[in-house]
């Protein structure tokens, strides 16, 4: 008998590993205070904002670097590019309108195809600016704003953002935080006024193509009373020998009784440092709810946090994470429960292969006055050889009886049984393999509309592949 | 010995976790035949019909294996069930995100390396659910989650009626079922043996099982061994006095 093991090879990422030809009309290096002032003259700030922009840089450089988590050594922030303006003069509407190399990026990455298709608008972010926005009539007539950030700023909007920008992640948050706040470009805005159901999704997509470049983009949604919206964010961008870095920020504000499900697949090359901050506040009876698929990224620290300020305020995160060779993927997710009847779940699954390190970790916060709050956290991992590794660092910090908490990890191989019953009906190792990978990772697929699914799957078998062919 | 010879296993040695349990099995089944493999519990039955499949915890001491005259034992696992071996499994794992009919499909194309179209194939599968007396929506469902014992071992006569193997070994299919369910297995192993060139290899306890069909061919294996070959009055006779004549034999 052959006891021949198929080599599950290296992932060929080919498909996002085209970078287009830096052409960019403007590029700024490494960090001060007269570059932060550049950047804000470049972008035509207000006066606030330039000078919340210094007072974070000022933040940045009196805070230590994490001494947790995985390493971050290979982050050279003298090097990194703060901000790359695309040679796209101005944010477009016209999908015709947007530059041609940059079109055809998204082009390739089925971006306005994705729109056509299913989705009430989008934007693409190209390096640090926004090159294309757009959002359908009929949603944009029930009042629902949908725009880059920057034009925001400037409009009937702008007070609205100067209350709400970096109020639930402030600068002193962390060592990155304060980075963003001072170099932040790009990003959306989004706001759904009390009641307005938005019944298909909102995209924006994220692509980082100059080298040794830093994405800063922030994205901030309102969310009114009564009002729901399904956001979803995708992310990638080719590699490059030096490293990039990401560190966008998220900040949501769901209402009373509104609905927000913010839903991210994230595939950046694998030299980058994904350091993005999301967070949520969620008032009474609201609901918020994160589904996260992480593929990409070098490093990555995520971990978004609801915190749930109201009775009866709810919080779900799904979360998928795979981490293939050189990746050391540190995700979870961190809720708070400030309020009465407040109720988190979380269900995660964690993947690593080819020496991968995936490392879920959680926390969960329930204030004394949290009473009769419930929380469910459930992750389960799967290595899929013997050279990979996964952790679990669940934290619980219940400040009151009156709560009620569950925790269940699980952390399994692939049985050698699973691959040979589903062989044994004709399909080879490879995709037996796949197909439990892919069923592990339901709990994440089936929450997304078919062609994320689709994209997300096809990420799974593209990792589980290799590069044959 | 046997015309048009299928499967054709000679002195077959295996050992699982370092035991030897098969030592030295002879067996031969020819196109169109139905064979009953019987033996007390750890005669090794389930071990053949695992070591003939490829299942990874045996391994292969000795011996030769050919299916259709091929060396079934250089091939990869589904390759022999490409090449139209099937075994149904006993405990089948339960595989979320894929449904029943999706899986087959799969396994289906893969196996032949040809593409099935998805509304011919779930015409089919539909009739086949009915031929068993299942529920049409047993296809939807992800491969074997959730299922009870019962129906896990219809999923599995469902997946050999629609894969069409030339070799079915069905191991001990029918133990632990209620009478409703052995009927719906008597009714897939029929409507399977009406493909007269289909063959089988059914390792059972249970004669109520084989009532309704006409086997050629009974092996007893105790001890790793085939101790005696016969007709199927061979069945009634180990029905009667169980395995201890051949028991005594082989002591």
């Amino acid at each position: 008998m052959t006891d021949e093991k198929t080599q599950v090879q290296d992932v060929d990422r080919a498909f996002y590993d085209f970078r287009d030809e830096e052409r960019d009309s403007c590029r700024i290096d490494g960090l001060t205070g007269e570059i932060v002032e550049q950047i804000s003259g470049e972008k035509g700030d207000p006066d606030w904002m330039r000078e919340f922009r210094l007072k974070c840089l000022e933040i940045f450089n009196r805070t230590e670097m994490p001494d947790w988590g995985p390493s971050i050594e290979g982050l050279d922030m003298d090097h990194i590019a703060t901000y790359v303006r695309p040679s796209a003069q101005r944010m477009n509407t016209r999908w015709e309108d947007v530059p041609e190399d940059i079109r055809n990026t998204f082009d390739r990455l089925g971006i306005p195809k994705a729109e056509r298709a299913s989705l009430a608008g989008v934007g693409a972010q190209y390096d640090s600016e926004l090159v294309y926005h757009n959002i359908r009539e009929d949603v944009a007539r029930t009042g629902v704003v949908y725009t880059d950030l920057e034009s925001a700023l400037h409009g009937e909007y702008g007070e609205m953002i100067r209350t709400h920008f970096m109020k639930l992640v402030p600068p002193t948050d962390h060592k990155f935080a304060a980075l963003h706040g001072a170099v932040w470009s790009g990003g959306s805005f989004v706001y759904v006024p009390a009641g307005v159901k938005v019944e298909i999704p909102l995209q924006s997509y994220f692509r980082l193509n100059a080298a040794g470049a830093g994405q800063f983009e922030h994205t901030l949604i309102i969310v009114e009373e009564g009002a729901s919206l399904h956001f979803i964010e995708g992310c990638s961008a080719p590699k490059y020998n030096v490293a990039n870095l990401h560190a966008g920020c998220v900040e949501l504000y769901v209402g009373r009784n509104a609905t927000l499900r913010y839903s991210t697949i994230e595939n950046w090359s694998r030299n980058m440092y994904n350091l993005n901050t999301k967070r949520a506040l969620v008032e009474e009876g609201g609901k918020v709810e994160w589904i996260s698929g992480s593929f990409g990224s070098h490093v990555s620290y995520l971990y978004p946090m609801s915190i749930l300020n109201g009775r009866g305020a709810r919080s779900e995160f799904t979360g998928v994470t795979f981490a293939g060779k050189g990746q050391n993927l540190d995700t979870g997710c961190k809720v708070v429960h400030s309020a009465p009847e407040t109720s988190s779940y979380v269900n995660t699954r964690s993947i690593s292969k080819d020496g991968g390190v995936s490392t879920f970790r959680s926390a969960v916060v329930v204030n004394p006055k949290a009473e009769n709050s419930k929380s469910a956290v459930s992750c389960q991992s799967l290595m899929v050889d013997d050279i990979s590794r996964s952790d679990t660092i669940p934290a619980m910090d219940v400040q009151t009886s009156r709560a009620d908490i569950g925790h269940e990890a699980r952390i399994g191989r692939i049985s050698d049984e699973a691959v040979f019953y589903l062989m044994s009906r004709g399909v080879s190792e490879e995709e037996a393999r796949a197909l439990i990978v892919s069923g592990f990772a339901e709990n994440v697929s089936k929450e997304l509309p078919l062609e994320y699914a689709v994209e997300m799957n096809n990420l799974i078998r593209i990792e589980m592949k290799g590069a044959i062919g | 010995m046997v015309a048009n010879s299928l499967l054709k296993v000679s002195g077959l040695r295996a050992s699982a976790e370092d035991k030897e349990i098969l030592r030295g099995v002879d067996l031969e089944i020819g196109e169109g035949e139905t064979h009953v493999l019987m033996g007390p519990n750890g005669a090794g039955k389930s071990t053949l019909a695992g070591s003939l499949m490829g299942d990874p915890r045996y391994t292969i001491l000795d011996g030769t294996a050919e299916f259709r005259g091929e060396n079934l034992l250089e091939k990869s696992v589904s390759e022999r069930a490409g090449a139209g071996l099937f075994l149904s499994f006993q405990n089948p794992v339960e595989v979320p995100g894929i449904s029943l009919e999706n899986f087959i499909r799969t396994a289906l194309e893969q196996g032949k390396g040809e593409k099935v179209r998805p509304w011919v194939f779930h015409r089919e599968v539909k009739d086949t659910l009915a031929t068993l007396g299942l529920d049409e929506t047993y296809g939807e469902r992800d491969l074997n989650v959730g299922f009870s014992g019962g129906e896990k071992k219809k999923a599995e006569i469902l997946q050999m009626l629609l894969l069409k193997p030339s070799l079915a070994i069905l191991d001990e299919t029918d133990s632990g079922l209620d009478v409703d369910a052995v009927r719906t297995v008597s009714r897939g192993v029929e409507e399977f043996r009406k493909n007269e060139k289909a063959s089988l290899l059914i390792i059972t306890h249970n004669a109520a099982i084989l009532s309704a069909l006409k086997v050629d061919r009974v092996h007893v294996l105790v001890g790793g061994r085939i101790v005696k070959e016969g007709g199927p009055e061979l069945i009634e006779e180990i029905g009667r006095n169980g395995f201890s004549r051949f028991e005594e034999n082989e002591g």
